[in-house]
């Protein structure tokens, strides 16, 4: 059923989260709060170089501390073949992600795990490590991304042959792979431009940074059988993978989801659970394991950088004619930077009859990169966007008259072959005209940055069940992590759906053995296609119900209407009942056929897309190249606001990461490749003082495959800010800003280049 | 090595426990005495996680020996309602949506609740620049920011 | 029906980037490229997502097809 236009009750109001009070009391459960009895710490040891070949590990004086119970390296892990698949947030080689989790004859980054132990206390753990006793063989590395591509680069992987081209190379390089994406004839295309930007953009590395570090708690027991409790975005994921690096059956494996302290993408594949459970079955006891913060830094995440060049030719009209745009990815140490949708996201918002895209996949010794908000898009937007704001100036246009008129519509084609349908972009830009702070004349001193961006968004695999208990109060699981608020939203389709308040629905994250397989939460698809499976699954209880209200008033159920939480008599026809309500109908639940439940399992296909733009106003202090956010407006097509509060507060917080990546955000490394600022000292996220107040301006262009019509919104708002931000300190300075972070340091620097 | 003995009260309640030298009051809070709602997020002082008030000071318990408590009075979020009512700072950042993943929000309600003590009508710099030492990766802060104010104007008896 | 693939299909196609392929199945259309341009159809299973006029299917077994239709194949998309 379809309820987009249909008069909604609780779907669209702001209702208190189910799981709020825990979470405010101190109450919920973070993996790092799970105990087991006889329980075990794990932790891990760690390369100090950042390449370097394992001669040996001796770890004899480890296991002879007192206290210690195991210690494990990558001997006792299964050396598994080069396998892709699609279980996390993007192809996953298992052999990688295997050597990933425990060095396998080479340490690829500084913080690359080569051994593990488990002790009784964590402090005896971390002494242990010190004993272990591993002979390096330091190899030349490489972090940079140009000169990892260079010939005569240090080479990561001596089985790494470039895909995409053809032939196929006759030497290893570290470049993983290239893609193209071509439309039209650019060169041609580039004949008919009258105005012509070229330009390079240089990304940082920056880390997700959630703040919950990764941990866990697993138990291997004698007959098998397998407990995980940790803190992922899907838990499925971390069942599939254990299972997979570790040659178990799916079937012996139990993951229960812990609350999670944030992910962002970052929480889409595993560290330490595989390591906890090689340690819990080499000891027969529950293992439990948690990142330090150094660890996070040194061993997890982040998302890629970059170096970019782009070229964009248009009319004197402002039509754009032609795109080139070159990418080059940092993977970390394996293969898989997000370089796929990085070269499809920053050329999907226009309508350009000639692109030619090439994107590189390239490995350095950096930690693997993860997943991180719209993986790609953001570094590609900043590219895009920083460069249409030049060419608006070339072209004496107004930067949003440019983004209108150039503006992917309904039936555009992009340049990766999709067209789009359902979009809301124009409404969007339409939103940025009227909005006041666009409106409002930039303040002296001051400088305003205008931005856009792009997600797919995505669907996929979901489950969830309804259950109408015995006093007709109601109870919905899903498979889906909550990461967010999702826990409401669930409860509220519900009762919209069965014409209840929302506190009479309490809604849980069921574990693996509880519901049928859910994907993780990620790419913005728990409220599209969990909230798909909860819906469909609140409908079949509704129709159970008119059953169960016909069998009691002994007439057909197609004569029974559902309203308001009640049965109803369809027509006077259908006899003169007394309506009645759930906890009437629960009453005689065993009477009339048994528990009145049902579980839906879908395959969300149509996530919509999301399209976003962000307003910037910016000071800069040209003495300190320190930059204050001195307003920030976002505004951004949600398909339908379930719970508008959360939807803003992802597109608030979407925002303030993306001015993290914009100002401070990057990681520091010394010429021994290793990181200097593994610390949130150093390491600089934004914090409350640094900025205003962020307005959230919601749009609603229903997403037609949804039943409420949602659209994913957790992405789209990483993606504007950091050229918003750099176009608004051009203006302000005059100065171009291709190279991010702008931090005062590089401020400075290019003033002074730029003779200011 | 030895372990010491300290007497404290905690939330309101004395308390003992007994802990090494070195551990810090948040590794005994978590893994001695059990109270898991100060949460570790980086055990540097960095990220507000952990925040208590110690004597009616906020401080970071990962930067505090447990043996520093002696005699002291902590509060941890455990100890911010009063039995099933929430304090207006608890209510606020639940009507506000002030909180997504909620793994900063143990430190932030303390601090918040030690702002308030202190400061009983902040403006949005104060507070800002009161919450700078808290990190919260998920909501931009500006949810945070419009619950204390709220807060604030409950306490002050202004509003419900 | 036509296909274009953009991304990382160039090697087993020697380059091509649009065919004509008559299948009226996902799965026999996977065939017959694999038939083709041997290594294509494994690549598609394990990393491509495909759209059908306009619209995208992770998983490309659900796409319906129908005479005519636009059948574009993408790297599969996850996020954050
Ligand atoms: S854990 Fe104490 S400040 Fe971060
Ligand atoms: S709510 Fe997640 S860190 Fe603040």
């Amino acid at each position: 059923m379809n309820y987009i236009d249909s008069n909604l009750k609780v779907v669209g109001t702001r209702p208190i989260r189910p799981d709020g009070v825990d979470k405010v009391t101190g109450r919920a459960i973070y993996a790092a709060d799970t105990r087991a009895s006889g329980m075990l710490w794990g932790k891990i040891l760690r390369s100090p170089h950042a390449h370097a070949r394992i001669v040996s590990i001796d770890t004899s004086k480890a296991e002879k501390l007192a206290g210690v119970r195991a210690v494990v390296t990558s001997a006792d892990f299964p050396n598994i073949a080069s396998e892709e698949a699609f279980v996390g947030e993007g192809p996953m080689n298992f052999r990688d992600l295997s050597a990933n989790i425990m060095a396998r004859g080479k340490a690829l980054y500084e913080g690359h795990a080569v051994a593990a132990v488990a002790a009784t206390t964590q402090a005896i753990a971390e002494d242990a490590l010190a004993l272990i006793d591993v002979k390096y063989e330091v190899l030349p590395h490489v972090i940079d991304v140009d000169e990892a591509m260079a010939d005569n680069a240090p080479v990561l992987h001596d089985d790494m042959f470039t895909s995409g081209v053809t032939p196929k190379p006759a030497k290893a390089s570290n470049i993983a792979k290239v893609v193209t994406f071509k439309k039209g004839d650019v060169e041609a295309g580039f004949k008919t431009a009258e105005v012509i930007v070229e330009g390079t953009y240089t990304t940082k590395p920056v880390h997700q940074a959630y703040i919950e570090p990764h941990a866990c708690l697993a138990t291997y027991g004698s007959d098998g059988q397998i407990t995980i409790h940790s803190s992922s975005q899907g838990h499925f994921m971390v069942r599939a993978y254990t299972a997979k690096l570790l040659g178990m059956d799916i079937a012996n494996i139990r993951c229960t989801p812990a609350e999670i302290g944030g992910g962002f993408g970052g929480k889409t594949l595993v560290y330490l659970e595989p390591v906890a459970v090689a340690l819990s079955r080499k000891t027969g006891k529950s293992v439990k394991m948690q990142m330090t913060r150094e660890e996070v830094f040194r061993g997890s995440g982040p998302t890629s950088g970059a170096s970019m060049d782009v070229k964009i030719g248009a009319k004197k009209d402002g039509t754009i004619v032609a795109v080139n745009q070159i990418l080059k990815f940092q993977a970390g140490a394996f293969a898989g930077s997000p370089i796929g949708p990085g070269c499809m996201c920053g050329l999907a918002l226009y309508d350009i009859e000639h692109i030619n895209v090439v994107g590189y996949d390239v490995v350095s010794n950096r930690p693997k990169v993860a997943a991180y908000r719209a993986p790609g898009a953001p570094i590609t937007s900043f590219a895009i966007e920083s460069a249409l704001d030049e060419l608006a100036d070339k072209l004496g246009m107004d930067p949003l008259t440019l983004r209108e008129k150039n503006a992917a519509r309904n039936g555009s084609k992009t340049h990766y072959g999709v067209t789009h349908s359902n979009i809301g972009f124009e409404q969007v830009l339409a939103a940025v005209k009227t909005h006041p702070h666009w409106k409002t004349p930039v303040k002296t001193g001051q400088a305003r940055g205008l931005a856009c961006g792009f997600w797919f968004n995505i669907g996929g695999e979901s489950s969830a069940n309804v259950h109408i208990n015995e006093d007709g109060s109601v109870s919905a699981a899903t498979g889906s992590p909550d990461v967010g608020g999702s826990r409401a939203s669930m409860g509220m389709m519900v009762a919209e759906v069965l014409g209840i308040s929302v506190d009479k629905v309490r809604t849980t994250v069921a574990d693996t053995a509880s519901i049928g397989f859910t994907f993780l939460t990620g790419g913005s698809r728990v409220t599209f296609a969990t909230g798909m499976a909860v819906t469909q699954a609140a409908e079949k209880v509704v129709d159970e119900l008119k059953k169960r209200a016909a069998m009691i008033w002994e007439i057909q159920a197609d004569a029974v209407e559902w309203r308001d939480g009640k049965a109803f008599p369809a027509g006077s026809n259908a006899g003169a009942f007394e309506p009645l309500d759930l906890a009437a109908i629960a009453l005689k639940a065993g009477r009339t056929g048994g528990p009145i439940n049902a579980e839906v399992s879908v395959n969300a296909q149509g996530a919509g897309a999301g399209f976003g733009a962000h307003i910037c106003d910016v000071s800069v202090d040209k003495e300190t190249g320190a930059v204050t956010i001195e307003r920030y407006t976002a505004i951004q097509d949600v398909g339908k606001a379930i719970h508008p509060s959360y939807v803003e507060g992802q597109i608030q917080g979407g925002a303030v990461q993306g001015i993290g990546w914009a100002l401070n955000e990057e990681y520091i490394y010394n010429d021994k490749g290793q990181m200097e600022n593994p610390g949130f000292l150093d390491y600089r996220c934004p914090v409350a003082s640094d900025i205003p107040m962020i307005e959230a301006v919601l749009v609603e262009v229903p997403n037609p495959r949804h039943p409420f019509g949602a659209r994913g919104v957790g992405e789209v708002p990483i993606v504007p800010p950091m050229a918003a931000i750099g176009n608004a300190i051009r203006r302000a300075t005059g100065v171009s800003m291709p190279h991010l972070p702008m931090s005062p340091p590089t401020i400075l620097a290019a003033l002074s280049a730029a003779g200011k | 090595m030895a372990k010491s003995y300290v007497s404290t009260t905690i939330n309101g309640e004395s308390a003992e426990y007994l802990c090494e030298p070195q551990q810090t009051l948040l590794d005994v809070l978590r893994d001695v005495v059990g109270l898991t709602g100060s949460k570790e997020g980086c055990a540097s002082g960095d990220c507000g996680a952990c925040s208590v008030l110690l004597d009616g000071t906020l401080v970071c318990s990962c930067l505090v020996l447990g043996v520093e408590a002696e005699g002291k009075s902590i509060l941890t979020v455990e100890g911010v309602a009063q039995g099933d009512k929430l304090h207006p700072v608890q209510q606020k950042f639940l009507e506000h949506a002030a909180l997504q993943c909620g793994f900063c929000t143990p430190g932030l309600i303390v601090a918040s609740k030690a702002l308030l003590d202190s400061n009983p009508n902040p403006t949005e710099t104060e507070i800002r620049y009161w919450l700078a030492g808290n990190l919260c990766r998920c909501t931009g802060y500006d949810k945070i920011v419009r619950a204390v104010q709220d807060a604030g104007a409950v306490m002050r008896g202004e509003t419900v | 029906m036509i296909l274009a693939s953009g991304g990382s299909c160039h090697q087993f196609t020697g380059g091509r980037t649009e065919f004509d392929v008559e299948a009226t199945t996902f799965r026999r259309l996977i065939l017959e490229l694999e038939q083709k341009y041997p290594g294509l159809g494994k690549q598609i299973e394990e990393s491509m997502a495909v759209a059908v006029d306009g619209e995208i299917f992770q998983d490309a077994y659900l796409a319906e097809l129908k005479p005519g239709s636009e059948i574009v194949l993408i790297p599969k998309i996850g996020g954050g």
